[in-house]
């Protein structure tokens, strides 16, 4: 299991062949974010942020069979359509790697410690959180 | 008691600090607690701390509710809904 926070972009195929060497994995699931189309910055609150994704991946890998994981999340200056965010499941079948990396998602957008701040012409305004996001992470307690 | 406390976006801005060693008066023993005596300093710490301002806490960066308990040492971090992803 890989959890990186990083200012530097990621490549998508590097990072699934990372966690597709087993035998047993037969399915990745992976999502990647884009900024986009404003110019924004990312905050985070270093070692929380860490933390509070790993303890997602733990929460998905008691619900579903995750082989291995990467989450990768840039922070600093990002352009439009930049990649922000990846999440990469490995599993031995589809449903587990589907659910894991949606699920994982879903907990990030509430529960991880990022903040956005978009630049547009005219000034620079800090994302408000959307209650989709909340409902999203929501129905996964049910 | 002594306590690290921590401002993150918005906050950070409008409270023109990211970070605060404070030494809490007695009676102040919660998370509930500290936010409501930051309000009362007054100015933008009203603002910031408004009743109706949505503001999420962490205590040694472990996402926490008003009702958490602050023990000397801690790192109390306040900041607005995450907007990550």
């Amino acid at each position: 299991m890989k959890v990186a926070i990083q200012r530097e972009d990621f490549d998508l195929g590097a990072e699934v062949r990372a966690i597709s060497r087993s035998p047993k994995i037969g399915a990745v699931a992976s999502f990647v974010g884009l900024v986009r189309d404003v110019r924004m910055t990312l905050e985070h609150y270093p070692g929380m942020t860490e933390n509070a994704i790993r303890q997602i991946v733990d929460q998905a890998a008691a619900r579903w069979q995750v082989l291995d994981c990467t989450v990768i999340h840039r922070y600093g200056e990002l352009q439009p359509n930049d990649q922000i965010v990846l999440v990469a499941v490995a599993s031995a079948h589809r449903g587990d790697a589907f659910a894991a990396c949606e699920f994982i998602m879903d907990y990030l957008k509430t529960q991880a410690p990022f903040w956005k701040k978009e630049h547009r012409t005219g000034g620079a305004t800090w994302v408000e959180a959307r209650t989709a996001d909340d409902e999203a992470a929501d129905r996964w307690e049910k | 008691m002594k306590v690290t406390v921590l401002f993150f976006a918005a906050l950070r801005e409008q409270l023109g600090r990211p970070r605060e060693e404070l030494e809490l008066p007695a009676g102040v023993s919660t998370v509930g607690g500290l936010r409501d005596h930051l309000r009362a300093r007054g100015g933008e710490w009203a603002n910031v701390f408004a009743p109706n301002r949505p503001v999420r806490a962490a205590v040694n960066q472990e996402m926490v509710q008003p009702v958490a308990t602050i023990s000397a040492g801690d790192e109390v971090a306040f900041f607005p809904p995450v907007t990550g992803g």
